[in-house]
C-alpha cells in the first residue's frame, strides 16, 4: 500500500496546539453559516456518496489489507449500508430540517410554538477498526446532514482504511468544514482536550470512559457506541437449520466475529445443545469448507494483540476439553478458525469479557427461561437475540431483557433497518443513530415560542392578591370550569 | 452515612429488579399520590419557600406548585400512551418482519435539585422518572433547607418509599452519591458542578441530563406603538425580578437595546418597578430575597468595581441582614467586568446599548450559548435572523419565561447551558431507554446471505441493498443485469 506509507512519513506532529488551532478555525468557518443550507448539506452527502461509489475497489483493497476481509462482506456491509444511509438522507433531509409545529396550552394563550432543528456546531467523530469505513462515514454523514463541521479521527489499527479515508475526504469533500486527523493515542488525546459541540465515539468501554471524562470538562454531549456480550438464546422446537445459518451469518460472517453486535455466546438447554452443535458443525462446513483456516470467505484477526487475547481465552484451563469444533490457529497469518465451545463455566475468561472474535461458547441451562436471568446477571449488551416459536417466552424475553436492541429469530439485521434506533444502554453505550436518529444525534432541537402583544393577563404581575392566585390556579390547571368560576368571582 | 448511601442504592436496585415499578398501575398511583402530596400540603410548601427564599405564595404557586401539578396531571393522562410501543416500518426486503421501539426504564436514577425552585426542580424531574418506571433518589439542595426538609419528611408519607428516596445533605453526601453506579443522573445547577457530576458519571458510563443556565439576554427592538412598548417593558420587569428575584436559570440576565431608546426604557422600567414593588421594594413582600450570605456577597461584589457602580441608574441599595438587594438597573457597565462575564443570578439588570439592534446578534454569539433568548420585536425578518443566527436552548418572542409552561416544547440547554431536555413527554424519554425490537420468522430464507460467496450472491445483495425489488426478481430469474452495475 504505497499510498499509505508515503502519506505517513510526510505527517507533521499533531499536538494540542494544532488541535486547538483546527477547532478554532472550524468554529470560525462554521460561524459563517455555510453549512446550514440544504444545498451545502446535500452537495456534501452526494460528494461522499460519489467518493465511495467511485472508489469501491480501493475500499475493498484497504479492508483486505487491514483485515483480510472477503470483498463481498465489504461491499455489502460497509459500502452497501453506507450508500443506503446516504440515500435515506437525500430523500428525507428537507423534511427533517423543517421546524415542527407543536400545540400550545391555555396556560400560554395566545401563542404558537415550534421546534427548530439547528446544527450543534463543530463535532468530533472517533471511529473504530472493525468496520473502519462504515463506522467513520456513517456518523460523519449524519453530522453533515445536520449541518455541522466535522473532524474525523479514524482508527490507526486499520491503517490502510485510515489512509484511504484521509485521501477520499481530502479529495471529494469541502475541506473548509470536513477534516480528517489520522494518528493514535497522542493525536486522539490532543483532540479530546478541545471543546467540541458533540463527540461521537465508537469503540470499547474503557476508552468510552476516557472520552466521556474529557467531554465532561467542556460539558460536551456524547454518543458512545460501545459493545458487550450479545447473547443468543436458542429454544428447542425451532427450525434448527435456519437458526444455525443465521447465527453463523451474524457471527463469522461479520469480520469473523469482530463486530459489536455479533452473537457473542449462545444459551440453550442442556438437552438441546448437542443437536444445535451438530447442525452448527454441518452448516459451518457448508459455508467455510473443511479447512476454514484457508477459507477466502473469513476475515483474519486484526492484529497480534487481539490474536494473543483470543488465544488466551482458548488456553484458559476452565475451557479445556470444551472445544467441540474448530480451535485451529495460524499465528503467522493471524487466523483463527470458527470455534464452538460447549458447556463453558460462567467464571471462565471467555465469559468474562466481550469476545470480539470467532469463538462461540455455548452456555447450557436446565430450562430455557433461565436464560433471562443469565443475561440479566451481566451488563446490558448492545444486542440480544432469541430464536423461539414460543410466543409467551418471546414476550417475557422482550419485556425483561434490557439491551440496545433485540432481534427475534434472526441476528444482526436490525442494524440495517434505518427506521430503528441503533445504540446501547448501560455498559453498551448511550445515544443512538441510523436514519433520522443520526440527524437527531447531531442536532439541537431549539424550542421557540411566539407570543403577541395582545391579551396580557395582569394576574402574572405584582401586586399579588388572593384573587390572582385563584385565577392563576385555574388557568395553569387548565380546567375550564375553574377558570369561569375564578373570572366570575373576580368581576 | 457512607455505607448507608451504598446500602440504599443496593436496596433500590433490588426493588427495581422485582419489576413493580414497570407496571402502569404503579406509575399512575405514584403520580396521583404526588398530586395529593402537593394539594394537601400547599400551605406547608408556601411556608417552606417563604422561609428559604422569601417567596410570595402567588409566585410560589405560579412557578413551583402550579407547574408541578400541571406536569403530574399531564403525565397521568399521557403515560399509557407514552409507554405504548412505537411501530417502525420495515422495508419489504426483510418481510415478513415487524419492527418497533419499546421504551423501558433505565433503572436506578439520581436527581440533583437546585435551591432556587427547590420544590419544582425536585418534583418535576421526579414525575418524569416515575412515569418512565424508574426507582429514584432525590438529593434536594441543602441551600434551601426548609424545602429539603419538607421533601424528606413528606415524600415517604405519600410515595412508595421502597422506590423513591430522599437523601439530604451537603457536599459530602453529594460525593458519596456520585461514587455509586446509577443508570441516569439528572442534574439542575451550575456548569461548574455539572462538570464534576458528568466526570463522575463517566466512570460508570452513566448518561446525564444537565439543566444549567447562562446569561439569558433580552433583546428590545423599537416598538413604535406605546402600548406595545409598555407591555414589553412590563414583561421584562416580570421576567427579571418576578422569578426568585432574578435567581432563575431562564430569568433575564441582561437587556440589549438601541442607544436612542435607552432613556425612555430606563424611565419606564423605574415606573413599572415602582408600580409592582412600591416605593420601598424591601417592604413589598412580593420579591424573593437572595438565598444566602454567600450569594448575597457575590452579588454585592459585582457592584464593587467603581466603573460598574458608576453605571447604576436605579436602585443599588442592599440590606445584608435581610439578604435583600433592591431591583437595580445598570447602563452599559464595562463588558469585561464580572457582571457581564458571569451569570448574574440576582436582582441586577445591566442594559447594554447597541448602535443598531441587529448588532445584538453578534453580541450574543460572542458569548456562551444561553438557556433562553428573549426578543421583543415585530420585525419578522429580525425574528428569522435571530432564529437562524443564534443558538440557545429556547427562544421566546415578545415575552419571557413562559416557555417552561409549554409541555410540548423541550426544555433544556445547548453548549454551556446544558445537555438533554425534559418537560412533557421529553421527561418520560429522558428517563427511558428506547429499545429497538425487530421480529423475524424462520421461514422464507434469503440464501445469498450465506457463504460461500459468489458473484451471483454479490449481485443479489447489491440489488437488495438498493431495495431494487424488480432488479432482484430479474436477477433471480437468471437475467444478466450488466447494465445496472454501478450507479
Amino acid at each position: 500500500m504505497a499510498g499509505a506509507e508515503s502519506g505517513w512519513s510526510e505527517k507533521k506532529v499533531f499536538d494540542t496546539e494544532a488541535a486547538s488551532f483546527l477547532v478554532k478555525e472550524l468554529r470560525e468557518r462554521f460561524g459563517s453559516g455555510r453549512t446550514r443550507s440544504h444545498e451545502w448539506r446535500v452537495s456534501q452527502v452526494k460528494a461522499l456518496l460519489k467518493a465511495v461509489v467511485e472508489n469501491e475497489d480501493k475500499i475493498v483493497q484497504a479492508l483486505r489489507f487491514d483485515l483480510a476481509r472477503p470483498p463481498l462482506e465489504t461491499l455489502v456491509y460497509e459500502i452497501g449500508m453506507f450508500k443506503n444511509s446516504c440515500e435515506v438522507i437525500l430523500k428525507e433531509l428537507k423534511h427533517w430540517m423543517t421546524p415542527e409545529k407543536v400545540k400550545t396550552s391555555i396556560a400560554t394563550f395566545p401563542s404558537s410554538a415550534e421546534i427548530v432543528p439547528e446544527p450543534l456546531g463543530v463535532v468530533l467523530v472517533i471511529s473504530a477498526w472493525n468496520y473502519p469505513i462504515l463506522l467513520s462515514l456513517d456518523p460523519v454523514v449524519g453530522a453533515i446532514a445536520a449541518g455541522n463541521a466535522v473532524v474525523l479521527k479514524p482508527s490507526e489499527i486499520a491503517p490502510a482504511s485510515s489512509s484511504l479515508l484521509a485521501e477520499l475526504i481530502g479529495k471529494y469533500m469541502d475541506n473548509s468544514f470536513i477534516k480528517v486527523v489520522e494518528g493514535a493515542v497522542d493525536e486522539t488525546t490532543a483532540l479530546l482536550q478541545q471543546k467540541w459541540d458533540k463527540i461521537f465515539y465508537t469503540g470499547n468501554g474503557k476508552v468510552g470512559r476516557i472520552v466521556m471524562t474529557a467531554a465532561a470538562k467542556n460539558l460536551t454531549p456524547v454518543v458512545l457506541e460501545l459493545g458487550g456480550k450479545s447473547p443468543v438464546v436458542v429454544d428447542s422446537n425451532i427450525n434448527l437449520k435456519v437458526t444455525a445459518r443465521r447465527i453463523i451469518s451474524g457471527k463469522w460472517g461479520l469480520n469473523n466475529g469482530q463486530a459489536c453486535i455479533s452473537p457473542d455466546y449462545v444459551i440453550t438447554t442442556r438437552d438441546f445443545a448437542p443437536k444445535l452443535v451438530d447442525v452448527l458443525k454441518t452448516e459451518l462446513e457448508n459455508c467455510y469448507g473443511k479447512n476454514p483456516l484457508e477459507s477466502e470467505d473469513l476475515s483474519r484477526i486484526v492484529n497480534s494483540n487481539h490474536f494473543a487475547r483470543l488465544s488466551k481465552l482458548l488456553n484458559d484451563d476452565k475451557v479445556s476439553g470444551k472445544i467441540v469444533y474448530g480451535g485451529e490457529k495460524d499465528e503467522k497469518n493471524l487466523r483463527i478458525a470458527p470455534t464452538v465451545l460447549l458447556d463453558v463455566p460462567q467464571d471462565s475468561l471467555i465469559m468474562g469479557e466481550e469476545i470480539f472474535g470467532p469463538l462461540l461458547p455455548i452456555v447450557t441451562v436446565d430450562k430455557v427461561e433461565e436464560s433471562i436471568e443469565v443475561i440479566n446477571s451481566g451488563t446490558k449488551p448492545l444486542a440480544a437475540y432469541i430464536f423461539t416459536n414460543n410466543k409467551k417466552f418471546k414476550e417475557q424475553f422482550i419485556k425483561n431483557v434490557s439491551a440496545g436492541g433485540l432481534l427475534v429469530n434472526d441476528t444482526v439485521l436490525h442494524l440495517v433497518v434505518h427506521t430503528l434506533p441503533f445504540g446501547g444502554v448501560g455498559e453498551s453505550g448511550m445515544g443512538a443513530y441510523h436514519g433520522k436518529f443520526s440527524f437527531d444525534a447531531f442536532t439541537h432541537k431549539k424550542a421557540v415560542l411566539y407570543r403577541s402583544f395582545a391579551g396580557d393577563a395582569s394576574l402574572r404581575y405584582p401586586p399579588y392578591t388572593d384573587t390572582k392566585l385563584r385565577l392563576m390556579k385555574a388557568l395553569i390547571g387548565g380546567r375550564i370550569y375553574d377558570i369561569i368560576r375564578a373570572l366570575f368571582r373576580w368581576s | 452515612m457512607d455505607i448507608e448511601v451504598e446500602e440504599t442504592v443496593g436496596e433500590l436496585r433490588q426493588y427495581f429488579k422485582t419489576g413493580k415499578t414497570k407496571s402502569v398501575i404503579w406509575r399512575k398511583n405514584q403520580l396521583t399520590a404526588l398530586l395529593d402530596l402537593v394539594h394537601e400540603n400547599e400551605d406547608a410548601i408556601f411556608k417552606a419557600l417563604h422561609q428559604d427564599l422569601g417567596k410570595h405564595p402567588v409566585e410560589a404557586y405560579r412557578d413551583e406548585i402550579g407547574a408541578v401539578e400541571k406536569s403530574a396531571n399531564n403525565s397521568l393522562s399521557c403515560v399509557e400512551k407514552w409507554m405504548a410501543p412505537k411501530k417502525s416500518n420495515i422495508p419489504l426486503l426483510f418481510q415478513p418482519a415487524k419492527g418497533e421501539v419499546l421504551s423501558e426504564p433505565l433503572g436506578v436514577v439520581l436527581i440533583f435539585s437546585s435551591w432556587n425552585f427547590p420544590i419544582m426542580l425536585a418534583l418535576d424531574p421526579l414525575i418524569g422518572a416515575i412515569s418512565a418506571g424508574n426507582v429514584v433518589v432525590i438529593k434536594p439542595s441543602e441551600q434551601a433547607p426548609a424545602c429539603s426538609s419538607f421533601l424528606a419528611n413528606t415524600i415517604p408519607l405519600y410515595l412508595d418509599s421502597n422506590a423513591i428516596k430522599v437523601i439530604e445533605g451537603g457536599a459530602h453526601v453529594c460525593e458519596q452519591l456520585l461514587l455509586q453506579k446509577w443508570d441516569k443522573i439528572f442534574f439542575t445547577g451550575s456548569p461548574r458542578v455539572a462538570s464534576i457530576v458528568m466526570s463522575a458519571a463517566a466512570k460508570n458510563l452513566t448518561p446525564v441530563t444537565l439543566e444549567l443556565g447562562g446569561k439569558c439576554p433580552a433583546i428590545l427592538d423599537s416598538l413604535p406603538k406605546p402600548s406595545d412598548f409598555k407591555l414589553a417593558v412590563k414583561r421584562i420587569v416580570g421576567g427579571k425580578w418576578g422569578p426568585c428575584s432574578g435567581q432563575a436559570c431562564i430569568g433575564i440576565d441582561y437587556l440589549l437595546v438601541e442607544e436612542k431608546f435607552s432613556s425612555a426604557l430606563i424611565e419606564l422600567l423605574k415606573k413599572i418597578i415602582r408600580r409592582f414593588y412600591g416605593e420601598n421594594p424591601k417592604e413589598s413582600k412580593v420579591i424573593s430575597r437572595i438565598v444566602n450570605k454567600q450569594h448575597f456577597k457575590r452579588l454585592c461584589n459585582l457592584l464593587k468595581d467603581p466603573l460598574v457602580a458608576n453605571s447604576i441608574v436605579h436602585g443599588g441599595s442592599v440590606d445584608e441582614e435581610n439578604l435583600f438587594i433592591e431591583p437595580t438597573i445598570l447602563l452599559d457597565p464595562p463588558l469585561d467586568s464580572p457582571i457581564m462575564t458571569e451569570e448574574i443570578f440576582g436582582s441586577l439588570l445591566p442594559i447594554i446599548t447597541v448602535n443598531k439592534i441587529q448588532g445584538s446578534i453578534e453580541f450574543i454569539n460572542a458569548r456562551p450559548k444561553p438557556l433562553a433568548i428573549y426578543a421583543f420585536t415585530k420585525d419578522e425578518t429580525f425574528k428569522r435572523q435571530i432564529l437562524s443566527e443564534t443558538s440557545s436552548g429556547s427562544v421566546v418572542f415578545n415575552d419571557t419565561m413562559v416557555q417552561f409552561l409549554c409541555d410540548s416544547l423541550p426544555f433544556g440547554g445547548v453548549g454551556q447551558s446544558g445537555i438533554g431536555r425534559y418537560h412533557g413527554k421529553y421527561s418520560f424519554d429522558t428517563f427511558s431507554h428506547e429499545k429497538a425490537v425487530m421480529h423475524r420468522n424462520l421461514i422464507l430464507e434469503i440464501e445469498p446471505r450465506y457463504p460461500p460467496w459468489s458473484n451471483f450472491k454479490l449481485e443479489f445483495l447489491r440489488l437488495a441493498y438498493r431495495l431494487n425489488y424488480f432488479g432482484l426478481l430479474l436477477h433471480m430469474l437468471g437475467f444478466k443485469l450488466g447494465l445496472i452495475r454501478r450507479t
